[in-house]
């Protein structure tokens, strides 16, 4: 029992029993209701699709997990309508300080620039998002979360996945178009279709503290290399809410974990670094340690991996729940084209090409990391420990301390749903790129441009616009909203963020991602590459 | 090959003194220290990466 948190007990509901003995079918079921399944689920019942939820236990998550999100998983939920309530509670920050012994390296900011609604990361313990989200879920009326549901088994046709679920009242069967894994990174299913999750783990030993105190540390994230508190080591400070501050020691290979988890080993390591007068308690004491791994295909048959099931990093760089949201982001309304027949099954294999390019992104900067905390010889450490030492006087090193390179949405620059560019164009958003946010006026009020998109395709046109509302392609339509009629540019900031100038034209995908841009308007071309933004 | 490979030193010698003179009163893990610096300093001044990824070759022959 934590002293700031009292945990929810989520209502266990027995399956219905089906007394003629047929199956219970459903459109989607995901597996796993921690912030990745939650957030999927979310954003599928937000785009009308039924979805039931399978979790094996009945409460929020326990320990500490995840805690940092950044910007644009925040976008991510303030599309879904979450994001406010999180922000609220959660511990806004966007600098970070990195020492050696007593000094001071280097520091920095995540978000040196203005006009984004959404702040450059927070801190939240997951429990508190969880239960936020479980909370959202509800309000929707199209989100089952089925607690004390065990998936035991699965079986798959060309049709449909059916899932042997284990409950307090015994076992059933669940048919399901489309099963979403959010098991996590010990994934059952993932066992289950046989995929591999192959990867690195690292010979090192992590100490995890959540501790309440009155503590007068700035909101600010810091890491120390070899500190005099914890020579040789790492460690990382974090704020949450509550007063809750977690802190990160590395312990080394040969720490015992168990040991390492007792209360009169862990108050001397705390009482060192902040001095003997200051008190705390303890909330949350774990021994971790960290692998890099992927799974072989986001994809298998009728069942799509998600978060921690289909990628495990290292915590330096708060890359694992953000993507696993952001796999979410790119998975919900590919499903629900699909399930609608707007879209080809094979859209589904554009998540796999996005998502798998976005992990590896995270993977090869979380090893990068790793192996920068966490040097494999003598060697490396003596390299190490000359670019902390230059870093105090000489700017080029500074650039090379690595403590962890903080969550940054990987663009789908080389999606096959992408039509690449004709014209030249200034600034970042290339096909690909998700969508910068920038202050709006509509309707004559202060708004944000990504929260003024419609849930489908956008054809974002600045200037004048067509006549038309609307342009189809199939089944599927794109509202145009414009930039000088629909909203205006308040602050001249989504015409510097998207280099555009009048007739310039974006077709933005109903995740917030440039599909295609020109720089006048053709309903031909848009037509064209809504279709190949749904995989035709 | 944009690395240097002739000669590009003036007063090879002097050059090489000098190297062995900063690290006279340094012990190894010193020396190391010292080494591991220096090659950050020079890589930094280099900038090239092509350059710098023929010279690590370069290092690499015969280990």
């Amino acid at each position: 029992m934590l002293k700031t948190y009292t945990f929810p007990k989520f209502e266990y509901r027995p399956a219905a029993a089906r007394s003629d003995g047929s199956v219970e079918r459903r459109s989607v079921a995901v597996i796993g209701a921690g912030p990745v399944g939650l957030s999927t689920a979310l954003d599928l019942a937000q785009r009308g699709v039924p979805v039931v939820v399978l979790d094996d236990n009945d409460t929020v998550s326990v320990g500490s997990r995840a805690l940092c999100y950044a910007k644009r998983t925040l976008e991510v939920w303030d599309r879904l309508g979450v994001a406010q309530r999180m922000v609220d509670k959660g511990v806004q920050w966007k600098l970070g300080k990195v020492f050696r012994d007593r000094d001071l390296v280097y520091g920095f900011d995540l978000l040196p620039e203005t006009g984004h609604r959404m702040p450059a990361m927070i801190n939240l313990q997951q429990y508190y998002l969880e239960e936020y989200l479980v909370d959202a879920c509800l309000r929707t009326g199209l989100v089952e979360l089925r607690w004390k549901h065990r998936v035991t088994g699965l079986a798959q046709t060309d049709e449909q996945a059916v899932l042997e679920v284990e409950t307090p009242d015994g076992a059933h069967r669940l048919e399901a178009d489309w099963v979403v894994a959010c098991d996590g990174a010990n994934s059952d299913v993932r066992r289950m279709v046989g995929a591999e999750f192959g990867g690195q783990f690292f010979q090192d030993r992590f100490l995890i503290a959540d501790v309440l105190m009155k503590a007068d540390f700035p909101t600010e994230r810091w890491f120390w290399f070899d500190p005099p508190f914890h020579r040789g080591q790492s460690v990382l400070l974090h704020r949450e809410a509550d007063n809750v501050w977690r802190i990160d020691f590395q312990l080394g290979w040969d720490a015992d974990p168990e040991e390492e988890k007792k209360p009169e080993r862990v108050i001397p390591r705390i009482q060192a670094m902040l001095g003997p007068e200051v008190e705390f308690d303890l909330e949350w004491v774990s021994v971790y340690q960290f692998a890099c791994r992927r799974i072989d295909r986001f994809r298998h048959g009728r069942v799509l991996f998600a978060g921690d099931a289909a990628h495990q990093v290292s915590p330096f760089g708060a890359r694992g729940a953000n993507s696993g949201v952001q796999d979410g982001d790119n998975l919900a309304w590919k499903l629900q084209l699909v399930l609608d027949g707007a879209a080809p099954a094979s859209l589904l294999d554009s998540y796999h090409d996005e998502r798998a390019h976005a992990a590896d992104d995270n993977l090869l900067n979380s090893t990068r990391s790793t192996d920068f905390i966490t040097p494999k010889s003598r060697a490396s450490r003596v390299l190490r420990d000359a670019v902390l030492e230059l870093a105090e006087h000489e700017p080029f090193a500074r650039k090379l301390v690595n403590s962890g390179r903080l969550s940054m949405p990987t663009p789908y620059l080389h999606s096959p749903l992408n039509t690449p560019d004709e014209a030249d164009f200034e600034g970042g958003m290339r096909p690909g790129t998700n969508c910068a946010d920038a202050p709006v006026l509509q309707d004559g009020r202060p708004a944000w441009l990504l929260a003024a998109l419609p849930a489908g395709f956008t054809v974002l046109v600045f200037g004048a616009r067509p006549p038309q509302t609307e342009v189809r392609a199939g089944r599927v339509a794109a509202r145009i909203v414009s930039v000088g009629d629909d909203l205006g540019d308040a602050q001249g900031l989504v015409a510097r963020r998207y280099d555009g100038r009048p007739g310039t034209v974006y077709l933005i995908r109903p995740d917030h991602h440039v599909a295609a841009r020109w720089r006048a308007f053709d309903a031909a071309r848009v037509e064209a590459a809504i279709a190949r933004a749904c995989g035709h | 090959m944009k690395l240097v490979h002739d000669p590009n030193i003036p007063d090879p010698d002097g050059f090489y003194e000098e190297l062995i003179a900063s690290l006279r009163d340094l012990d190894d893990a010193r020396a190391e220290r010292f080494q591991a610096k220096l090659l950050l300093v020079l890589a930094n001044h280099v900038g090239d990466r092509e350059v710098l990824r023929e010279a690590i070759a370069v290092a690499r022959r015969g280990l």
